[in-house]
Parts: C-alpha cells; sequence; structure tokens
C-alpha cells in the first residue's frame, strides 16, 4: 500500500500539465497581477473568478505554488468564503436577498417560489444551464425590498414573484 | 455655457428603482426638444419611496420631482421642469419637506448634493478643509480633537474613536520613526447587517468624505497606508470608490505630498468575499491578509498588533466619514449634538416593513416611536407594526411598548438591545418570531467562522431544538434547552456573532412568548 502511494506521487504529472491552456493562461495572468500586493491571495481569487466565473479546483496547486502557500492554506481560504465558486455557474446568477429586511417585506415568500419556479434549490442551475440561483445577506437596499441581484451588478427592489418571473424571463432571453 | 444643471441620483436604490433608464430619457428628451443640460449624478438624499428622485437647478434653488419614472420625463419636460415649474410629481426644495427639515446632517451634509466624484465639487463644498486644518497641527492634537468631539465607533461597539487613535499614535513606529516603521488606517466597509446602508449611501454618495476621514486618520498618527475592505456584494459602491480614489491621487490629495504638505498617504480597496464575519474587525485583518477570516483573540488589541502585526486605527466608514466635520469645525461643535455619552449625530436607516424608509441623519435623542411612526408613516403593507428590530441581525426584536426607547447607545442597552449600526426593521403583524428566531441561529450557522465551539456546532443545535418546538416535542423541556444553548454561545464565545446570536432569540420568546406556545398559529399542529 505504502508503495504504491509513493509510486503515485512519483507518477504524477507537473501540477500545470494537468491545468487545460486557458485555464493556465488565467491563472498565470491573475498572479502576475497582484503578486506584488501584499496579502495577495484574495484579490487572486477575484480576479480569477471575475475571469473564468469560478476558481477551478484543480488551479489551487499552481496558485498555492506561485505564492509559496501550501494547497491546505488555499483551499481553506477558497472554502471559506461564500463568493468563491468551485464550478462554472449558469449564464446569469440570481441573487435573492434571505435577511430580515426583505423578509419583512416578502423575501421569504418569493424565495419559495424562485425555488418553486426554477425547480432548483439554492446553489444550483436549472437544466438549461440559464440560472444559478444563489443567497445572498443583505444588498444594502432594506428600504425597498424584497432585493434581488442579477449578474454582477444589476440590483432590483421591490421585487415581487410577478416581477421575479419577469426578470428571469428577460435574463433566459438576454442569454 | 453649460446649460440647466439636473441631478439623477446613481445610488444602488435609486437604480433599483429605475435611475438609469430616467437618466436616459432626460438626455434623449432635452436633446429632441434642443434643451442644453448638464446632466449629475449625484448621491440619494435618502428619501427611497420618492427614488428615483431628480433635482433641477433654477434660478430659485434646486427643485425636487419624484418618484419619476422614464415615461414620465417627456410629460416633466413639457411642463416646464427645466426651469422647475408645476407638475403632478413636483415636490420642491427637498431641505423644505418634513423628512428633512429636522435632519441634522453633519457627515452627509453633501450626499445627494454634489457630484460624488468630482473633487473640485468636493473641495467647493467645504471638503479637504479639516484635512488642511489637520496638516497645520501636531499630531497630539488631532487625536485630542476627535477625543474631545465625543466621536463613538460607528460600526455598533461604540467605543471612543479617539482613544483608540491615541493607542496607535503611542504605539512605536509610524512614518517619522527612525527607522520608519508602518503603522495601518484600514476601513472597514463590510456593512453586512441586514437594516444598514448608511455605509454604502456614504461610499456611494461622498466617497471622498472617507478618503480625507482616513488620511487624517493616517496624519494623526503616523501611518502611511491605508485600506478600505469593501464587501464585494456592493458593487456599486466599489466602482464609485475606485474613480474616487483615482481623483485623489490626481488631485493630490492622495499619495506622496498629499495637499502640498510632504506628507505621505496611499489609499488601496480590497474586496470581501461573502463572509460575514470579516464585519468584526480581526476577521476583518486576517481576510486582508489573504487568510480565512477568522476572529483572533484580544488582547493584543489591533490597536497595537493589528494589519500585518502592525499598529492599526480600524474603524468603521461613518466613524472616518465623521472626522473630516470635526476637524473643520472643531470638537465642540460636534459635541453640542446628541445627548449623555452619545455625542454628535447617528446616520439612521429606516427599513424593513415602512411606509417611509430611508436616512435620517440627526442628533441622538429621536424615540424610536417617532422614527416608525413620524418618519417611516407607518407599516408599508397597512397593518400594525408589531416587531422591531434594532441594530442588524445580532440586535434585539422589540415589542410595541418598548417604542418610547430613546435613541441613544446607554437607553438601548438598558432594555437588552444595542443601537449598533443605527438600523431599523420594521415588521407588521404577519411576522412569526419563532421563525425569526430560528433564523437568526441559522444565520449565525451559515456565517460562524468556526473558531469557537459554542458558535460553530451550537448556532446548528439551536436550530434543531427551535424546529422540536415547533413541532411541539417537550415544549417546555426544549425552550428551557434554548434558554440553556443560547447562555453558552453568550459567554462561551470570543466575538459578537456568537456572543449576540442570542439576542434576537432571547428577545423573541421574552417579548412574544405568544409565538412559542402551542397555539401559536403558524405551528399549530392540528
Amino acid at each position: 500500500m505504502h508503495e504504491e502511494t509513493c509510486n503515485d506521487f512519483a507518477r504524477r504529472p507537473k501540477l500545470e500539465s494537468v491545468l487545460p491552456d486557458p485555464v493556465r493562461t488565467a491563472v498565470m495572468q491573475t498572479i502576475a497581477r497582484n503578486r506584488d500586493r501584499a496579502g495577495a491571495l484574495l484579490p487572486i481569487l477575484h480576479d480569477l473568478q471575475d475571469a473564468l466565473g469560478y476558481v477551478p479546483p484543480e488551479s489551487l496547486a499552481l496558485i498555492a505554488s506561485e505564492l509559496n502557500l501550501t494547497r491546505a492554506e488555499v483551499h481553506g481560504v477558497v472554502t471559506f468564503y461564500h463568493h468563491f465558486r468551485n464550478a462554472p455557474p449558469g449564464r446569469r446568477v440570481v441573487r435573492i436577498c434571505r435577511a430580515e429586511a426583505c423578509q419583512a417585506l416578502g423575501a421569504r415568500a418569493l424565495e419559495a417560489h424562485a425555488k418553486h419556479t426554477l425547480g432548483i434549490d439554492f446553489h444550483e442551475t436549472t437544466v438549461d444551464g440559464a440560472i444559478t440561483l444563489e443567497p445572498v445577506y443583505c444588498l444594502g437596499n432594506c428600504g425597498c425590498g424584497p432585493s434581488v441581484l442579477i449578474g454582477d451588478d444589476d440590483l432590483r427592489a421591490r421585487v415581487t414573484p410577478a416581477v421575479f418571473d419577469e426578470l428571469v424571463a428577460a435574463a433566459r432571453a438576454a442569454t | 455655457m453649460s446649460g440647466v444643471k439636473v441631478f439623477v441620483p446613481r445610488d444602488a436604490v435609486a437604480l433599483a428603482l429605475g435611475a438609469e433608464r430616467v437618466a436616459q430619457a432626460i438626455v434623449e428628451t432635452a436633446r429632441l426638444r434642443g434643451i442644453d443640460i448638464e446632466l449629475v449624478r449625484n448621491g440619494s438624499r435618502g428619501l427611497f419611496w420618492l427614488e428615483p428622485l431628480i433635482e433641477v437647478a433654477t434660478a430659485a434653488g434646486r427643485i425636487a420631482y419624484g418618484p419619476v419614472a422614464a415615461a414620465d420625463v417627456p410629460g416633466l419636460f413639457a411642463a416646464g421642469f427645466p426651469d422647475g415649474d408645476a407638475h403632478a410629481l413636483r415636490l420642491g426644495a427637498v431641505e423644505a419637506m418634513d423628512w428633512f427639515a429636522h435632519q441634522q446632517r453633519l457627515c452627509f451634509a453633501r450626499v445627494g448634493i454634489t457630484d460624488p466624484l468630482s473633487v473640485a465639487d468636493y473641495v467647493a463644498h467645504g471638503g479637504y478643509r479639516g484635512l488642511q486644518n489637520a496638516l497645520a497641527m501636531g499630531a497630539g492634537d488631532i487625536v485630542a480633537a476627535v477625543t474631545d468631539s465625543g466621536l463613538r465607533g460607528r460600526g455598533g461597539a461604540a467605543f471612543p474613536t479617539g482613544i483608540k487613535w491615541r493607542t496607535v499614535l503611542d504605539a512605536p513606529g509610524g512614518a517619522s520613526a527612525v527607522p520608519a516603521a508602518p503603522k495601518y488606517i484600514v476601513c472597514n466597509a463590510d456593512e453586512g447587517d441586514s437594516g444598514t446602508f448608511s455605509d454604502r449611501m456614504l461610499m456611494e454618495g461622498d466617497p471622498l468624505c472617507l478618503i480625507e476621514g482616513m488620511t487624517i486618520a493616517g496624519v494623526a498618527v503616523g501611518a502611511t497606508q491605508g485600506y478600505i475592505y469593501l464587501r464585494c456584494e456592493y458593487p456599486h459602491a466599489r466602482r464609485a470608490l475606485d474613480a474616487a480614489i483615482a481623483n485623489a491621487y490626481a488631485a493630490g490629495w492622495l499619495g506622496a505630498d498629499i495637499g502640498g504638505s510632504g506628507k505621505r498617504f496611499d489609499l488601496e480597496l480590497r474586496l470581501g468575499a461573502g463572509a460575514y464575519i470579516c464585519g468584526e474587525e480581526t476577521s476583518l485583518l486576517d481576510s486582508i491578509e489573504g487568510r480565512r477570516g477568522q476572529v483572533r483573540f484580544k488582547p493584543p488589541l489591533p490597536a497595537i498588533k493589528g494589519l500585518f502585526g502592525k499598529p492599526t486605527v480600524i474603524n468603521n466608514v461613518i466613524s472616518f466619514a465623521s472626522v473630516p466635520v470635526i476637524l473643520d469645525q472643531g470638537a465642540q461643535f460636534y459635541r453640542d449634538f446628541g445627548v449623555g455619552r452619545s455625542r454628535g449625530t447617528l446616520p439612521i436607516q429606516l427599513g424593513g416593513n415602512l411606509k417611509r424608509t430611508g436616512l435620517i441623519e440627526m442628533a441622538f435623542g429621536v424615540t424610536l416611536r417617532e422614527l416608525l411612526y413620524d418618519y417611516g408613516g407607518g407599516s408599508h403593507s397597512g397593518r400594525p407594526i408589531r416587531a422591531v428590530q434594532v441594530g442588524g441581525p445580532l440586535g434585539a426584536y422589540l415589542p410595541e411598548r418598548l417604542f418610547d426607547t430613546v435613541v441613544d447607545y446607554e437607553a438601548f442597552a438598558a432594555i437588552g438591545a444595542m443601537l449598533g449600526h443605527g438600523g431599523i426593521v420594521a415588521f407588521d403583524d404577519t411576522v412569526d418570531m419563532l421563525e425569526q428566531a430560528r433564523y437568526a441561529l441559522e444565520f449565525c450557522a451559515v456565517e460562524s467562522c468556526g473558531k469557537c465551539t459554542p458558535c460553530r456546532i451550537g448556532s446548528t443545535r439551536g436550530v434543531e431544538v427551535v424546529d422540536r418546538i415547533r413541532a411541539d416535542v417537550d415544549r417546555e423541556k426544549n425552550l428551557a434547552l434554548l434558554d440553556d444553548l443560547c447562555n453558552t454561545l453568550r459567554h462561551g464565545s470570543l466575538c459578537a456573532l456568537g456572543g449576540l446570536t442570542p439576542d434576537p432569540v432571547i428577545s423573541a420568546i421574552k417579548h412574544f412568548p405568544e409565538d412559542f406556545a402551542r397555539s401559536a398559529p403558524s405551528h399549530r399542529l392540528d
């Protein structure tokens, strides 16, 4: 058993070669842009997710070796923060605010409606690949909830179930 | 020759209600009518039920119209809106409206008035006078002014800002030390509490005020590097800060020679990544350092051993943004507002189920009832207001009989609540307080950093206990167990997340026991 493990390790391909070229290029570019910043890991992960839509788990070893961190450290950071995804999202990410101020204006019903009509739970993507549904805890729109964020920065206020259906239809049509 | 000045907010709330389409319609309609306009994208005046609230500069002052939809714009022009003429949506001068007339806007003095990204506009409206005064003062005098103003941290903990600064000033190192050793200024812009949005509005509506406040802090304690840690859920604030920082550098208010003083101050924006716990200051510091945002033991205090192990001033957005006016008008001016040990003004945020929501900045001393009914106009749904949560998801739920509580730090502490960041969320009588208690524990389970066992495990166990109460399984025994569990969380957690999650839970049980009884409508077994 022990011998096998050692052999596996010896046979393991070099880190870089297991990464598809576009991913490798994106990782190296984001590292080059940020490596001189103090505490560079979070900016690098943000950049990478902005470029690829997610942080590929297979890229963590390369990031770790470039930053002189252990793979465990990088894995620990990536999985700590809710924002980072380990798989590509649907064509549009739709975030529904679950926090109290939105609850006071009907967010619980909106959440149930969204999951039901899309046929998915939070952190899942519709079968057509169009919509990924995610929870968010406050978008700073606490006076005009329920609040929904579509994509990176399209914030919507007073989203009733009917308005939500319109937004989803528009998001589907746009992608 | 510039044309008629028209103001359309670029605040996130205004945009969420359609301000971008309104702005486009105004530009298009003006072009068709051959009217020369100068479009200013200001911050929000804080009257959300009237957003998008647009203004036009006339000979008789600024005239507001709202809420304006894009479809209203041709009609507005036809009615003579560029001259401030009559229209069904005409509101008159914002300052004359009831909502605004009794406010005391110190921190938010420029929000909604100026072009947030224009350094020239900022300076024309009193900006950078505080920093210029500070540059002419000794470090100790700047800190003394902040101490004498009575300013307490507006992030929630209400620790005296001047004392924090004094500790960092007295710590070894700084720009003038030989050899120079870094100290840091860090702004906590991780405004994750539901019901709070004053940081966001300030950063979108007057980001240079925050930048000036941080620069003054740098001059005061001898720090040359600052970081703003902004939550990534605020894309609009991010854009505003990016632009404002670049403009401040270009105008010489950041960099190697701030305001021609020969002193350096650099500022960098860092983004959070969706972790509520990073609003806790030591988690935030770990996060900037590129690590998991886990709470640190204190001591050492961040003022002694903070970012990268160096002495660090870490304050909330509103705390920093209150500093320019203190250095401009003097400590006594600021101190003259407020009551008791709560000095100055507080930007109060009205949210949730209210007819009129938004931002009100005034001196401490107004009652909750005045805010909910006189300002808020009662519930949005038209039903009775049953519960109010103040201070975010870790704040207590208060019943109607406590609505006469005065808004100041001590009065809230006296009723077992906390004012926190000044966010007030109202619920009507359809709220199920057992569900709210359950949510508080669920939120704690989602957001716990995992360091302390009571918070990491106790939150999940708490959700299960509430579920058993709802299902009427050993109700009395489980209520006692929940109380015991909350006690463990309160006393066995390092930071406020585990320590204060019991507040919404216990207050819900204490003030709304009927929702935890067998006869509660939502979870009756029959």
